[in-house]
């Protein structure tokens, strides 16, 4: 069987871009940027009910330097957008956003004068989680989406 | 800080960038350091901005800033029909949603002049009694991670997702659930029969973690050592400040609007208000704890006596939806329902105001709502609690240490939907 044959037990081969890609899909450093409902329904999906640690994705980081997962939960106006901006530009490639329910993906119901209508207007997003505020499951499904996301990036294109 | 203001009164307010900037920023005989707290930072739970003037650990000063959660709520409210603004009430104090329901729907009801049954009083209050211990569970459990104890947030939370599942047999979602409505609740159809001993098995299982987290907290030295003495409100500030709510009753007033001005049946039920000595972190941390107590006392009095009889009010009062066997019935409920569903029509209320003061988990929350003949509010106005209870930050914490900064603001419970709204 190849050259695997002739290296003896314990050892395989592969592709350098899979085994990074599995490290870092099981190994999110997600950094919560709760501003509003969705960051209390956020709470729960660490909480031991639902429990993000099964997917690797439990050290809370709210550091932006120290992470690699920004989620966006909860509605953003025009006065806190550029923080948020700023928190995207810190942190360091690679990094995924996930826009956690309706206000952060689209405004939601507050299409009023201050409401940013969708942060993805101004910073790029990965994955969008419907609902006002979504279920910790569909979170938990967004982690995933990202995961399988990870899984196939190649590492050639962060320089 | 000072030799920009001496400056600005020499030119007429205009700042000098050349001059005053170099000035205000280099001043080696005082060695102040100013610190952005927030926007973004875990102990403020949500999007609050101190900035704070340090003397080494010691705050000198401290000027808060709101407004990174404004969106217009109450703007919102003016385009919109009195059952549909119920939607938005739910996402300003988003961590009790169905107490904001509450204090709203009690003003429009006082508007239109009727009056729900006990049966809807009773309902009512079983669901915001489930709402403050939803909301001292975040407070507490919080307050007591910032402090750097995380088991009780995790068992707090345990049991918060029970009460989700409450909610959630009864209006169907778990956080949001916009189920009050003018003259009743939200869904045609009566109570789910396994409502109310699910309520009370849910009970009996809070009280053996509040007592859990009574033990894992109230005495411990580490706890006390950062809560005792901390962040001491007098009567006399909370009076000044206007601060209402566990923030007044831990500095020893016995202050509850559910006993002051009793509203939606509280009149009947027989609880007792837990007051502080000191007024301290530690005081407000105990009256929380002690009111989730009680209100578990409200809820089972409440199962206890529940009213038989109608939850909606009479459907000739053209304000809530006629039942569905009427509207696919008969022509009549059909018309009846329309009136009431489609944007044009709608219920409309007598021209007038209204405010009905009502204790959420927070404080005095009411909504003044002003009707001008139309199918919507023309004005409503919010007093929100966290916005009385956030003023008196920088005179709590003057003098303070830098540590002492969380344990302060995470016991005031500064909600910042309600904040900004």
């Amino acid at each position: 069987m190849g050259i695997e044959s002739k290296l003896g037990d314990g050892i395989i081969t592969t592709t350098l871009d899979a085994v990074i890609n599995w490290g870092r899909k099981n190994s999110l450093w997600p950094m919560p940027f709760g501003t509003a409902c969705c960051a209390i329904e956020f709470m729960c999906v660490l909480g031991p009910k639902y429990d993000m640690g099964r997917f690797g994705a439990e050290a809370m980081r709210f550091s932006p330097r120290q992470s690699d997962l920004l989620i966006v939960s909860g509605r953003v106006n025009i006065k806190m957008m550029h923080i948020l901006q700023q928190i995207y530009r810190q942190m360091p490639d690679p990094k995924w956003v996930i826009s956690m329910g309706a206000c952060a993906s689209s405004g939601g119901v507050f299409d009023t004068y201050s409401t940013i209508q969708g942060i993805d207007n101004f910073i790029p997003v990965d994955a969008y989680v419907p609902g006002c505020p979504p279920r910790p499951e569909t979170v938990i499904d967004a982690v995933m989406k990202i995961q399988q996301k990870i899984q196939q990036e190649r590492s050639r294109e962060y320089r | 800080m000072t030799t920009t203001g001496k400056s600005m009164d020499s030119k007429n307010g205009i700042l000098n960038r050349e001059t005053d900037f170099q000035e205000f920023v280099y001043q080696p005989q005082e060695e102040r350091l100013f610190l952005n707290f927030g926007p973004s930072h875990p102990a403020t739970h949500g999007t609050l901005r101190l900035v704070l003037e340090l003397d080494g650990e010691r705050v000198v000063d401290c000027v808060p800033e709101i407004g990174y959660l404004h969106h217009g709520f109450e703007k919102l409210g003016e385009y919109r029909t009195y059952n549909q603004v119920v939607t938005i009430t739910d996402r300003m104090n988003y961590v009790s949603p169905f107490n904001n329901n509450l204090a709203y729907i009690l003003s429009v009801e006082k508007l239109f002049g009727i009056e729900v049954s006990k049966r809807a009083q009773y309902l009512r209050v079983i669901l915001a009694e489930l709402g403050r211990i939803m909301d001292h569970a975040v407070c507490i459990g919080t307050h007591a991670m910032d402090l750097g104890a995380f088991t009780a947030l995790l068992y707090l939370i345990r049991e918060r997702e029970n009460i989700y599942n409450l909610y959630e047999l009864l209006t169907g979602t778990r956080l949001t659930v916009s189920y009050a409505r003018v003259g009743g609740f939200a869904r045609d159809r009566g109570i789910p029969a396994d409502f109310m001993p699910r309520t009370l098995a849910v009970c009996d299982g809070l009280l053996k973690t509040v007592d859990e987290v009574d033990r894992l907290l109230s005495h411990n030295s580490i706890y006390l050592g950062r809560t005792r003495e901390v962040g001491i409100i007098t009567p006399a500030a909370a009076a000044d400040y206007g601060i209402t709510g566990p923030c007044l009753r831990g500095s020893g007033v016995p202050f509850d609007l559910r006993q002051a001005a009793p509203y939606s049946g509280y009149e009947d039920f027989d609880f007792d208000i837990p007051v502080g000595s000191t007024g301290d972190v530690w005081d407000r941390y105990m009256v929380r704890l002690e009111e989730m107590r009680q209100s578990v006392g409200i809820i089972r009095q409440a199962i206890a006596n529940f009213p038989e009889g109608e939850l909606y009010a009479d459907s000739d009062s053209k304000v809530i939806l006629p039942p569905k066997d009427d509207v696919y019935g008969s022509i009549e409920g059909l018309i009846h329902q329309f009136e009431i569903i489609m944007l044009n029509r709608g219920a409309r209320a007598p021209r007038g105001e209204a405010y009905i003061p009502t204790e959420a988990p927070n404080g005095e929350l009411g909504y003044h709502v002003i009707s001008n003949e139309g199918n919507g509010p023309y004005r409503f106005r919010v007093r929100p609690p966290s916005f009385y209870n956030f003023q008196i930050i920088p005179s709590l914490l003057r003098g303070r240490l830098l540590s002492d900064t969380v344990a302060i603001l995470s016991s005031l419970n500064i909600i910042a939907g309600e904040l900004d709204r």
